[in-house]
């Protein structure tokens, strides 16, 4: 259902990762492991249609990224490092927004909130929630709005164990009905029979740019 | 169609809430045209030729001031990653989020004017003329300066060189913007000014969005 | 295209054009300047100081003339993603540059003695002023970015929005002209071009050309070379690895 073959990315000059292939089918995870500065965190924008590979090719249910990047996105969530939270807003206006995007209603918010363990906070002004809290309440759009395809970059950053495990029963549930979660991550998450993506340094700069 | 609403409305309620940007850009207005007579001298009949122009660059200026802020927040927070992911099209985004800042700067500038245009002794025939004018030439000032945002958003230095990227742009509209205002003073009508300055915006409706759209999705990456 | 289409049929054809370009630069300049300052005749109206003619009108053609070339490269580069094209637009950039401002220079020069003023605001010369604003502008998005290639895909859109801007420019400026100065000077134009004017101006402007020829082919080289050398710092300080996949075991 996902697909990825011989994708390489590059960073102004920096060639950040080369020759990554995965396939993935409804249910799967994928874990993506490796050192700090090995390109988890670009893999994954990569995968998520924002950052576009110098090679390589991206297939969503057979058909290629490329060529409708809207209709693929729509089928995404992406949880990155910043967690998009206005300090002006509410935690419940926060996730509103979010969740009025996908097409959701109100009941959403309520779901989301509570499925993270912050439901109690939903009419607090957004700046005084800690980190914690702030990467649940980004997390919570993964419930609020659902959608098959989940791409979490260390998810688990700042959580407390409790956190932790609610973040691996969403993931979970999501596998249980069908959905694919990519999470990449240095700290100890269980996703059962999950494949693993170990990123290592990337292939030597002069074979892929030939000639400068 | 919804989505692009919800975006305007977030925007609204954002500086709503925040409320410095609005009001400084309107400050910015008033105190800087009052600036001018205590520099260059309260004669009435020089106010009253230079002061349809002074009321424009200041409009312009002000304007310019608010919008570097337009996608700043967005993309340090994480918010323009989600924006470009969420399936609306860039262009209308853009025009989501300018509009927001059109209402929330311009248009309390352009309301305001002709009370500053008495204070620096406008003739009457102009001051309508002059009103008219900034409501249809600020739109199109925030579009342009939009795409100068988006090029500039994330960059070094980004306020100067939006500056020096976006106010060769302006000079059309401020050109036919301060021209109506001085042609109706004239008596010759302000009408061919205004309807250039609809057409600079009918064009910068399609275009500037889709400029900005295309700089917003490089800044991204 | 291939991001990383080589550069070496690039190089190999530079090689061969610049000694070329370069002489005919030279060859040009001379015979073009003797011809412009000692051999053609002297304007009837303004005598000896029509000869920055020759200097200033071929310049303001190349300041043209480079920036057209710059918005047709970065239209190439956002376009096919051609490397060469980026490289090619970011090197002309400093040319026009100085082309427009030799053009702005001489003008006032030319100016002063003629109109009695350094500068006015007309459409031609006020066009031009912001052409050199569009180049300083598009130079200074190249370097704003810490990611290089983010700079380039900024310039290249600032070059496309100014090729539109520019004639909306001349176009205002020209009516607010006559919006404001109705009588006293309505057209300010060069003289007639005068035949014997034209040979040796027609020459600058050959040898102007050939100038830029050889300027951007040497600039393009070195924006290549510089290149280069940025990738060859980060092989240095990467060792070879690769991304390997694994079957399901990790909990």
């Amino acid at each position: 259902m996902f697909e990825g073959r011989d994708l390489a990315c590059l960073r102004g000059e920096r060639l950040v990762f080369g020759g990554v292939d995965f396939a993935l089918s409804a249910g799967d995870a994928l874990l993506v492991t490796g050192a700090n500065g090995s390109g988890k965190s670009s893999l994954l924008r990569v995968m998520a249609g924002l950052l576009r590979p110098v090679t390589g090719t991206l297939h969503w249910r057979g058909q290629a990224v490329a060529e409708d990047r809207e209709g693929f996105a729509a089928e995404l969530r992406y949880v990155g490092h910043l967690d998009a939270i206005k300090p002006v807003l509410t935690v419940a206006e926060n996730l509103a927004f979010w969740a009025r995007l996908a097409g959701q209603g109100p009941d959403a918010v309520a779901r989301g909130l509570e499925a993270l363990g912050i439901g109690h906070l939903a009419g607090l002004p957004a700046r005084v929630l800690s980190a914690g809290q702030r990467r649940r309440l980004g997390l919570a759009r993964l419930i609020a709005a659902p959608a098959p395809l989940w791409l979490l970059d260390e998810p688990t950053v700042a959580l407390d164990t409790a956190s932790v495990a609610a973040v691996e029963a969403a993931i979970a549930e999501h596998r249980a009905s069908g959905g694919i979660a990519v999470v990449s991550t240095n700290a100890p998450v269980s996703l059962p029979e999950a494949r693993r993506l170990v990123m290592d340094e990337a292939e030597p700069v002069e074979t892929v740019a030939d000639g400068w | 169609m919804s989505g692009l609403v919800t975006i305007l409305r977030r925007d609204l309620a954002l500086a709503s809430r925040r409320g410095s940007e609005a009001s400084l850009a309107l400050m910015f207005f008033v105190l800087g045209t009052v600036l001018f007579p205590l520099g260059i001298g309260p004669d009435p009949n020089m106010l009253a030729r230079a002061g349809a122009g002074l009321l424009w660059v200041m409009a312009l200026l002000a304007s310019l001031l608010s919008i570097e802020k337009l996608f700043q927040a967005d993309w340090e927070d994480g918010s323009l990653d989600l924006l470009v992911l969420s399936g609306l099209p860039l262009a209308g985004i853009v025009l989501a989020k300018t509009a927001a800042h059109w209402l929330v700067t311009s248009l309390p500038m352009a309301v305001a004017s002709p009370l500053l245009a008495l204070l620096l002794n406008v003739d009457a025939k102009g001051v309508a003329a002059l009103s008219l004018a900034l409501l249809l030439g600020t739109p199109t000032l925030s579009l342009i300066g939009a795409v100068g945002a988006a090029l500039t958003v994330g960059a070094r230095r980004g306020g100067v060189l939006l500056t020096l990227l976006v106010l060769p742009l302006y000079i059309p509209v401020l050109i036919f913007g301060a021209g109506a205002a001085e042609s109706a003073v004239a008596a010759q009508g302000a009408r061919a000014h205004l309807l250039v300055l609809a057409a600079f915006l009918l064009a910068a409706l399609p275009l500037c969005p889709w400029a900005a759209g295309a700089a917003l999705r490089q800044s991204v990456e | 295209m291939h991001r990383f289409a080589n550069p070496n049929r690039f190089l190999r054809l530079a090689a061969a054009i610049v000694p070329w370009s370069a002489a005919a630069a030279v060859l040009l300049f001379g015979v073009g300047l003797t011809y412009a300052l000692v051999l053609s005749p002297p304007d009837y109206q303004q005598s000896e100081t029509v000869r920055i003619m020759y200097v200033h009108v071929p310049a303001a053609w190349m300041a043209m003339g480079a920036y057209a070339f710059l918005a047709l490269a970065s239209a190439v580069a956002i376009v096919w993603r051609h490397p060469l094209a980026d490289l090619a637009a970011k090197a002309c950039a400093p040319i026009g540059a100085g082309f427009t401002a030799i053009a702005l220079v001489t003008g006032a020069l030319w100016g002063q003695p003629t109109w009695g003023t350094w500068w006015v605001w007309d459409a031609r010369l006020t066009s031009v002023l912001i052409l050199l604003f569009l180049y300083l502008g598009y130079m200074a998005l190249w370097n704003a970015f810490d990611d290089q290639s983010r700079g380039a895909r900024a310039a290249g859109i600032l070059a496309l929005v100014g090729v539109v801007n520019l004639p909306i420019i001349k176009f205002s400026v020209d009516w607010w002209n006559t919006l404001h100065q109705p009588a006293s000077i309505t057209r300010i134009g060069t003289p007639a071009i005068h035949p014997a004017m034209l040979t040796p101006l027609l020459l600058m402007a050959a040898a102007y050309v050939a100038f830029f020829v050889t300027l951007l082919l040497l600039r393009t080289r070195a924006e290549i070379a510089a290149r280069r050398v940025r990738t060859l710092q980060i092989a240095h300080s990467r060792g070879p690895a690769a991304a390997a996949m694994h079957e399901p075991g990790y909990s």
